[in-house]
Parts: C-alpha cells; structure tokens; sequence
C-alpha cells in the first residue's frame, strides 16, 4: 500500500520532502517521550506501598534547553514550509491560463480557447499552469493529490493557484471544502498530456468550444456595455481598448492594475474604484451574471489588449506613472 | 457509620434542581455531558459503519452531511467544551483552594440550565431536519444555501455561550477571592491553574463565537448581507469571526486535560512534579498566543500571504510551552514511586497520543505542508489525537482519579486497568490510519470515496468499536461501583491537595473546619498525616533547587 500519492507537479517533491523532514524530527521527540516513559514506568515501579518518590523539583538548564531545541526546530519547519508556500503563491509569468467555476456539484473548466470542460481538466505536461478560480455559489476547493496543492474557490472574487505537471497520466482532483449535499462526488480526472498530444486534443476536440471572447463581444452589446465604453473614448465611460494589465488612474489619485479582479469587481460594484474623469453612472451587474457570463466579458476585454488605445478617454493611466 | 455528606443531606428532586452547591450542579452537568457524550457517540457509530464500503454502506448523503455536523456540534459545545471545566473545575476548584462553594452559586445553577436551554434548541435542530452545514457553520453554505435546520442551532450554540462565559466568570473570581488561608498562588494546584488559563479564554472568545453565528442567523432569516457575496458581504470574514473563538476553544477543551494529568501524575509517582512554574506558566503563554494563531485554518482560503507567515510562525511558537509540558511530565515521573492503576494508565496514554496530536499540528502549521493536507483527513485525525486523545482522556482519568472523592466509592480495579489500554489501543487504531489516508489526499467530509482508500478506513472503523469498548467498560462499572463499590476513605491514594483533607464524598460545606496550607504543593516528605514512608526511596535528591 503508497504511503504517498504520486509525484506529478514541481511542487510534489518539494512538498514530500519537506514532509519527510518535518515527520523525521516528530518521530524522534515522540519516540524519545515514549521510550522514557516505558522505561520509566516499569523500573521506578512502586515496590513498597508506601514508598515515595525523590522529590526532584526541577532543572533549569534542562527547561532551558527543552525550550530551545524545540523551537530552532519548529521555526526551521517553519521557515521551509514558508518557502515553499511562498513559492506557491507567487505564480511565474508564463503561464497557462484555465478557469475553472465550481458549483454545487461539478466542476467547469473552459480551456484558454474557449473549449469547456466538466469535471475533467486537460493540462500539458511541463508549462506552468495557473488556474483562475471562481464560485457561482458556496465556497469549494480544487484539490490535486498527485499535485500536492489546493486552493479554495471563493464566492465574490478570484484566486488563483499555479503549478507545473511533470509526469503525463490520470490524476484525481476532488473538492475540500465541504460544500453541501453531493461534496463528495464533486470531482473528477486532471489529464495531464505531453505538449503535442495537448495541442492535438484542444484542436482536435469537438466538446462545447466557443471562443470566449466571441461570446463576450455578444454580449456586451447585448448588456449595452457598448453605449457608454464606446472604443474611440468619445462615450459617457472609459474606452476599454488596451486596458487589461494596464495601470488605471482612478479618481482618488490611486493607480490600479487591470487585472481579472479589478474587472470582475468594476462589473459587480461599479462603484468602489472610479476611473479618473468619470461620473459613477454605471449600474451593478451583481446578481445578473453567471460566473460564465463574467469570464466571458473578461475574455473580451482582453482581446480588445492589442487595440489601439484612444489619445483621451481611456483611463489609463499616463506612461509616467509607470515602473 | 453514615454521615452526612452533600449526597444525602437533602432528598428529592428539587434540591437537586435548585440547588447552589458546587458539588451537586457538578453532577448536573455530568449527567447532562454525558447524554451529549452519547448522542455524538451514536453518530460517530454510524460515520464508521458507513465508511466501510467506498459507496457508504449505510445512509444517503444528505443523512451522512447531517450525521457528522451533528457529531461535532454535540461533542464540541455539549461534551468536550464544558466537561472537564464545568463537571471537575466546578466540583474541584472550591474543594482544592479550601473554599465552601465558588464565588456566585447562584450564578453556576444559572450556567447550567443555560446549557439545557441552549442545548434544547440543539436537540430540537437535530430532530427537526437535522443540521448538514459542518459544526464549522461555513457561509455561505450555512447562511444561504443549507436547507437544514440551522437557526434552532445557531441560537441553540448562542445560548449555550452565554453558559461557558458565566462559568469563567466564577471560576476566576472565586480563585482569587477565595483562596483559603496559606493557599498562595504558587501552591495552587497545576489544576486550577489551567482552570485559569481555561476561564480566560471562556470569558475573551466565547462573545465572539455568539455573535458570529447570530450574525449567520440573521443573514439566514432577515438576508442582511454580512457573509454573502451576492448581498455584498464577505464570506471569508465569518471564518476570521469563527475561528477567533474556536481556535481558543482546542485550547479550552486541552487545558483542563493537561491541568487532570499535572494532578494524576505527581500523585501516583508520589513525588513533586518537575517545573512546577513552567507548567503553571505554560498554560498562560497556551491561553495568550492561542488567540493569535486562528489564520492557520485559512492558509488556502486566499488570505494574504503575509499574513499567512505570520499566523504559520506563530502556530510554530504554540507548540513550544505544550512540548515543555510533555517533558516535565515525563521527568516527574523519573525516580518516582509509580503506581499502576488506572488513572495512571490513562495520564500515561494522554501524554502519548496527545504528543502526537500536538506534532502534528506542526505538519498543518507549516505552509507548504498544509497546501497538501488541509482539509484532509489529515487533519481529522490531528484533531481527533487531541480532542479525544487528549482532552476526552484526560477527562476519564479525571473521572477516575476523583471518583473516590466524588461518591466515595473505590471501583474495581483490574477492570478499570483493562479499560485503559482498550480504550489506548482503540484510539490508535481508529485514528493512526486516518494520518496516512489523508496524506493520500482523502478530503474530509466524504459520504462516498475512491476505492483505492477502502483499507484504511475498514482499519478505523474496526479500531472504533475498539474505542466503543473503551467507553461503555467505565460507564458500567463506575455505575456500580456507586452502590457496590468498596468505601473509599478520605484520600485512598494518598494525595496531597486539600481536597483529599475531607470526608469522602465531602460534607455539603466541603470542611468542617477552614483548613489552612502549610504545605507546597506535591510535597510528600513532609506529610506525616499521608502515613507514607517519611524518607525518600534508593538515593538522595540532586538537581533539587
């Protein structure tokens, strides 16, 4: 029987062998208690009913040193997994991009050109990959054994997790978050494919494709997104060309990054960063849109990131501003 | 030649309901425990039966959410929490400081039917629907979606705060306003000094654990936004609000325990205990950082991780005055006179499994490791180790150690040896292969799992009948012992706290005369009234400070 799942990201080694450290210096202190104690137990063995103990009240060189050696090895377990954690929340540039929605009780997973997935998630082998995680209803985990990595899926915003599969193959992923009813049947395979296999099958699969960008220019008309972000800057609001991963320059003198966040949010609380220049007149969308819905108008505003971006109107913020 | 004691000195039902002393509402909550104690039981029964095939052998999913939210909503608010504090702390403290009662006895008649109010409420949830949110009451699973009966619960586990908040209250004014003459702080037993440390964080976390489920109530009934994104409100805030409260609250369950064995173990090694400061102030530095480490339930929930280097260190730092503990516990007992009954046997077994349940909080503690085991049954079993392995074992050594005292009766003793190690064994079995399974990535909370997992959980579920074993053995032979049990004696093992001075059980006004302490705590040379050997047993004292 495995005492450990299989290795199959970068993480997994890293994580493994940090277990094995951590679980090295546990079995010494708890075998050291337990051997004292057995020995203890039968050779100070009361012999006499009345017998008593030597009273010993203490020492203060071995408090001393129970206090110290303990906590050079709790602050190195410590100190290793903060690497690795922080290793993990900070993913590199070159990612692949997947979102994945949870919902009461499946899993959706759209592919970077809009090819969807339910409970089955298709990574390449080898490329960083980070997910980009959204709940349509209660909280939810994704949750990869094999990639020694979770994270929660929170309704209201999006996090993200990275990893990089090493190994191609079949892999289970469940939720870990108890999240009602059917929790334990919401999961399902991560795939893990050599590159050219991966590319074969994205290109090659007739599953519910779609680009999503195309789906979120529909609708932007359709939601009259297009009356006030007219793309020359001459609306009532911002023109959106060029602006995903630029600095925003809001009306408090602050500067914001555009990313998936700062979007999701300006759709659902219009209100809470107002772009410099602009009146708060656009309505929330708060109820309104499915997480799908969002990811697609999210799409679009990122293919609109090669338009040219109008000399006024745009709320980006000036090059000055700049890193 | 029958005395009277607080047993027989008033009859009937209602001077048991209306009574003030300490002793008897001591045994109210026993009884009432105890009930609780069985009813999680029950469920927890059926949590293993199902688990036995990889389908769930025994109920629907619906039925198996509701079996093991209502598992530990009773073990946590109705068992573990108020246990020790309010059945041993409260007929303890006042007989251990020399008292006659605690500070306000009206008040602790109060605290308990508290906990019958709110504990009806409880039951009335589980029987009307049942409650399928998790004890943990995630929102806005809890706030929204959850067809369950919550709000009878929420209100049931707020009421029931209110219970907790009254006993600390007494509890840290009756120990330093009652303390009889002598009885200095330092020659306070180690028990009420966890009863301290315990009544602190009763009294700082026990508000906002009520708030934040009422506020889950009022989200549920009147859609005020507090949890729920769609309403504006943030789901992650109500777990910074639970887990403020039910971090502390491992430790409320823990001190206790950890204040029994201080008591069990000097007392059959008949010898002073090892660095009786740094348990004493151990328990404090526990109750203090104990507070500041909550954010380790959230490592993945988000948070920033900033702040999870900082809740991930001072977890680490948590774990230090507990280690200190373990090692002096273990050194009291080097060139002991150690006996070998039963409450011996269970302190030994605290000190082992809660060992581990401690080390692995270390695993969960350490970021890169909980990114793969959190919410695992990892994480099940960590919990298990110490909130059965230790708090849970630490209460039925209590119970053993005081029984005497309480009724006055001796139970039998080879039987209450056997049950020690059943109860030992069981545990290990039950929970030891849930630290495996949830390393193979088992998420907690699973009415159904993949097949490869099957073994491991056929070995806990044989383990849990084990465990079941270990249980039902005291609750019949200390029934009996009660009528059939051989007189106990004032002090049978012989200890040295004041409780031990009086008859047993003790007179209604626990001593006849106010006793007054010459006397250092564990101090068994200089108590020619314990009729012990007067001089230490082989070789003279060294590293005596």
């Amino acid at each position: 029987m495995p005492i450990y799942p299989e290795q199959a990201s970068n993480f997994a080694p890293h994580v493994d062998l940090l277990m094995l450290f951590v679980t090295a210096v546990c079995v010494f202190f708890a075998t050291a208690i337990t051997v004292a104690i057995v020995i203890f137990f039968f050779k100070f063995h009361r012999k006499q009913p009345n017998d008593v103990g030597v009273p010993i009240h203490g020492d203060s060189r071995l408090e001393a040193a129970w206090l110290i050696i303990p906590l050079i090895l709790a602050m190195a377990m410590f100190g290793w997994g903060a690497v690795v954690y922080v290793d993990y929340r900070h993913a590199p540039q070159d990612t692949l991009d997947i979102y994945v929605i949870g919902k009461q009780w499946m899993w959706k997973a759209q592919q970077p050109n809009g090819l969807k997935e339910i409970n089955e998630l298709h990574l390449p082998a080898n490329r960083n990959i980070r997910l980009i995680l959204a709940s349509e209803d209660v909280i939810h985990d994704f949750f990869v054994p094999a990639f020694r990595v979770k994270m929660d899926v929170v309704p209201g915003h999006y996090n993200t997790m990275w990893f990089r599969p090493t190994k191609p193959g079949r892999y289970h992923f469940f939720c870990s978050q108890y999240c009602g009813t059917n929790h334990a049947i919401m999961g399902g395979w991560v795939t893990v494919m050599e590159p050219s296999d991966y590319a074969a099958w994205l290109s090659g699969s007739s599953g519910g494709s779609g680009n999503p960008a195309v789906a979120g220019e529909k609708l932007f008309a359709e939601r009259a997104c297009v009356t006030c972000h007219v793309a020359d800057g001459t609306g009532r609001a911002p023109s959106l060309n060029g602006l995903y991963g630029a600095q925003v320059l809001l009306a408090d003198g602050t500067t914001v990054t555009a990313d998936e966040a700062y979007l999701r949010e300006s759709l659902l609380q219009p209100n809470a960063k107002i772009v410099a220049g602009y009146q708060p007149l656009m309505p929330t969308f708060q109820g309104q849109l499915t997480e799908e819905q969002i990811l697609a108008l999210t799409a679009y505003i990122k293919s609109l990131q090669s338009q040219p971006v109008p000399a006024k109107g745009s709320g980006i913020a000036p090059p000055t501003g700049k890193k | 030649m029958p005395h009277e004691d607080y047993l027989n000195a008033t009859y009937g039902l209602r001077s048991w309901l209306l009574t003030t002393d300490h002793k008897r509402i001591a045994l109210l909550y026993l009884g009432s425990v105890t009930f609780f104690f069985f009813i999680g039981g029950l469920f927890a029964t059926m949590i293993r039966i199902h688990l036995l095939t990889p389908t769930g052998a025994l109920v629907t999913p619906e039925t198996y959410n509701k079996l093991f939210t209502m598992h530990g909503v009773a073990m946590i608010f109705f068992f573990l929490i108020p246990s020790i504090p309010a059945v041993l702390g409260n007929f303890l403290i006042p007989l251990m400081i020399g008292a006659k009662d605690l500070a306000f006895p009206k008040i602790n008649l109060l605290s308990w039917y508290i906990y019958i109010i709110g504990g009806c409420f409880v039951l009335y949830s589980f029987g009307t629907g049942g409650l399928d949110t998790g004890w943990t009451f995630y929102t806005p699973l809890s706030s929204v979606y959850s067809n369950s009966a919550v709000t009878p619960a929420v209100i049931g586990i707020f009421i029931n705060g209110f219970s907790s908040i009254l006993t600390g209250l007494n509890f840290i004014v009756t120990i330093h306003t009652m303390r009889a003459p002598g009885m200095t702080w330092f020659r306070m037993p180690l028990f009420v000094w966890a009863h301290y440390a315990t009544s602190i964080i009763f009294i700082l976390g026990t508000p906002v654990i009520a708030i934040s489920l009422l506020l889950v109530g009022l989200e549920r009934m009147f859609h005020l936004g507090f949890f729920n994104p769609a309403l504006g409100g943030d789901p992650i805030l109500f777990q910074h609000l639970f887990w403020f409260y039910s971090h502390p609250a491992v430790y409320i369950m823990i001190l206790p325990a950890m204040g029994v064995i201080s008591e069990i173990i000097p007392t059959l090694a008949r010898k002073t205990i090892f660095g009786y400061s740094f348990i004493a102030g151990s328990s404090i530095a526990i109750a203090v950082i104990g507070f500041l480490v909550w954010g380790h339930h959230m490592f993945v929930t988000g948070e920033s991780a900033y702040a999870a280097l900082a809740f991930s260190f001072l977890s680490a730092l948590v774990a230090i005055p507990s280690a200190v503990k373990v090692f002096n516990w273990t050194s009291t007992l080097f060139k002991g006179s150690i006996s070998w009954d039963a409450p011996m046997l269970y302190a030994l077994g605290f000190i082992g499994l809660f060992t581990i349940g401690g080390l692995t909080g270390l695993f969960l503690a350490a970021l890169g490791l909980d990114i793969h085991i959190h919410d695992t049954y990892f994480v099940v079993a960590h919990f298990h180790y110490i909130m059965v392995g230790g708090a849970v074992m630490g209460y039925v050594g209590g119970i053993h150690f005081w029984w005497p005292k309480i009724t006055g009766k001796l139970y039998p003793e080879v039987l209450s040896r056997i049950a020690a190690v059943t109860l030992f064994v069981g545990f290990n079995l039950t929970f030891f292969p849930q630290f495996i399974l949830g390393y193979l990535g088992m998420p907690r909370r699973y009415h159904s799992y993949p097949p490869e997992f099957q073994v491991l959980n056929v070995l806990s579920t044989a383990g849990a009948s084990i465990l079941a074993l270990g249980y039902l053995l005291p609750m019949i032979y200390l029934t009996w012992s009660m009528r059939y049990g051989k007189v106990a004696g004032k002090n049978p093992w012989p200890a040295t706290g004041l409780e031990w001075t009086t008859d047993s059980p003790p007179p209604t006004e626990n001593f006849h005369v106010t006793p007054e302490v010459t006397w250092e705590p564990y101090d068994f040379l200089n108590r020619p009234d314990l009729g012990l050997a007067g001089t230490p047993s082989p070789v003279p004292a060294h590293g005596d400070d």
